[in-house]
């Protein structure tokens, strides 16, 4: 029963992980690709935190002893409250300095003022 | 590295060579792009991500120091100084690129030569492996007790060289306090003391309370992560420089959050220069203590008299190494720590002198957090 759960727990852990590598690898397609800063934002914060999260959880069912799982939630902790705020910095940054966000129909022309 | 072995047969060294081709495609990019916001932002992803090949190559101590000093200290140091400059490098004529090619070249040419008697990696009949490298992991725990043969091999065996690194550190400080001055100029003229830094808080609305929140929360964090790193650096990777680095990185964050005269006023900047030279005090100090009890400089066997010696450390204890260890790493991590901080109000105190100049590059806004 026991070594059940943990091939279980062993199976999911592996399948978040994997999950979390393909979601940030989602998240660097999107910064290459979206058009505008905010859109970009949006994808690198992806990577933070939904990939990064995946990741140590997947992490966290693949085991190791118990200070090691204490120290992955810590970690995924400080990644929730660094991620989103170094995100959110970047955008306040942007906007203060009048980075505008593209609108309706401006894609049709190329943009070159989005220089990260 | 080992040509004879083929990449694929390993992963580790498949891993370490596409560590080493990013490590690369970095360098170019730091070298083409124009923009030094870029290229120090590019510096920081370079140390981290050699952070992670040296994790790949079994060696968390060095891993841990170019993480939190060329990811973080000298970054944010990097980015202050470009407050004090212009924002894009002027372009170099093609001719005066020909002599540092030439140079480049030539130490490059160099370099590959060498390659060739570069042991294997882990090669256990390569010089530092079997004889210095050997004897110090087996005579470690026997003479110094503590389970991390790193933090011995410093602290301990070269004590002496670690003592000079750190008045390096201490010299560094103190030539910039030189060149820049203090940083007190910025607390100066009480109308400008907020937009030192901090452009925005004067504004009405105001943008920075995610920020300042969040930094509340983590500042306490990387404090006590910064004395985990010193008191914890005789068993696991870490120790003085490491600590000392995340203390003062904890506080030129809450200098670019809140504010350069809000951190002065808490940590003022004769505190650091009093904190610089106490470190390097302690540190020779504990050597002179060994002196006065009979030992030679720096044998922590001495730091205290031999009777105590014997009465504190039982039958196979080593009281004054761990005494002497911990007394030094204090001393490491209050020069480092006080003394970048120190840097850094250097260059931070420029600031507004060069604001009111009006060469300034407009606001730095949070960003640089």
């Amino acid at each position: 029963m026991l070594e059940q759960a943990a091939s279980i727990a062993a199976f999911v852990g592996q399948g978040l992980v994997l999950a979390g590598a393909i979601v940030t690898i989602i998240g660097s397609v999107g910064v290459l690709r979206f058009p505008d800063f905010y859109t970009r934002i949006h994808a690198a914060s992806v990577t933070d935190t939904l990939g990064a999260g995946l990741i140590i959880v997947g992490l966290v069912l693949l085991g190791g002893g118990f200070f090691v799982t204490v120290k992955l939630l810590i970690i995924w902790g400080l990644i929730l409250i660094t991620g989103p705020t170094a995100s959110h910095a970047l955008a306040n940054a942007a906007f203060t300095s009048h980075v505008k966000p593209l609108g309706r129909g401006d894609l049709r022309q190329p943009s070159a003022s989005d220089e990260g | 590295m080992e040509w004879t072995a083929p990449l694929l047969a390993d992963p580790s060294l498949l891993f370490g060579a596409a560590l080493l081709v990013m490590l690369a495609a970095i360098l170019c990019a730091i070298v083409v792009s124009r923009k030094l916001l870029t290229s120090v932002a590019l510096t920081g992803l370079f140390t981290l991500v050699a952070a992670l090949w040296y994790i790949a190559m079994d060696a968390p101590d060095v891993a841990f120091t170019e993480a939190v000093v060329g990811g973080g200290v000298s970054t944010l140091i990097l980015l202050g100084s470009i407050l004090l400059t212009r924002e894009s490098a002027e372009p170099v004529s093609p001719s005066r690129m020909v002599f540092p090619a030439i140079a480049v070249i030539l130490a490059g040419v160099a370099i590959l030569y060498a390659v060739g008697s570069i042991p294997g990696f882990g090669d256990p009949a390569s010089p530092a492996n079997a004889s210095v490298g050997r004897d110090y992991l087996e005579r470690t725990y026997k003479e110094v007790g503590i389970p991390n043969v790193v933090s011995a091999v410093l602290a301990s065996y070269r004590g002496f060289d670690t003592l000079g690194e750190t008045t390096v550190v201490f010299a560094a400080a103190v030539g910039v306090m030189l060149l820049l001055g203090f940083g007190e100029r910025a607390l100066g003229d009480p109308a400008r003391r907020h937009e030192a830094l901090n452009p925005d808080l004067v504004e009405e609305i105001d943008h920075h309370v995610v920020l300042r929140v969040a930094t509340k929360i983590m500042i306490p964090l990387m404090f006590l992560f910064g004395l985990y790193v010193l008191f914890h650096g005789e068993v696991g990777a870490g120790g003085g420089f490491q600590a000392g680095v995340i203390l003062a990185i904890a506080l030129i964050v809450h200098a670019l959050v809140f504010g350069l005269s809000e951190t002065m006023r808490a940590f003022p900047a004769a505190a650091m220069r009093a904190g610089a030279s106490a470190g390097v005090l302690i540190y020779a100090g504990v050597g002179v203590i060994n002196m006065l009890n009979g030992g030679a400089f720096l044998d922590y066997d001495f730091l205290f008299p031999p009777p105590l010696e014997q009465a504190l450390s039982g039958p196979d204890g080593h009281a004054g190494q761990h005494y002497g260890i911990i007394a030094i790493e204090i001393g490491v991590t209050a020069t480092v720590a006080s003394g970048i901080t120190a840097i850094f109000y250097g260059f931070a105190g420029r600031a507004p002198d060069i604001a009111s100049r009006g060469a300034s590059r407009g606001p730095e806004s949070g960003g640089g957090s």
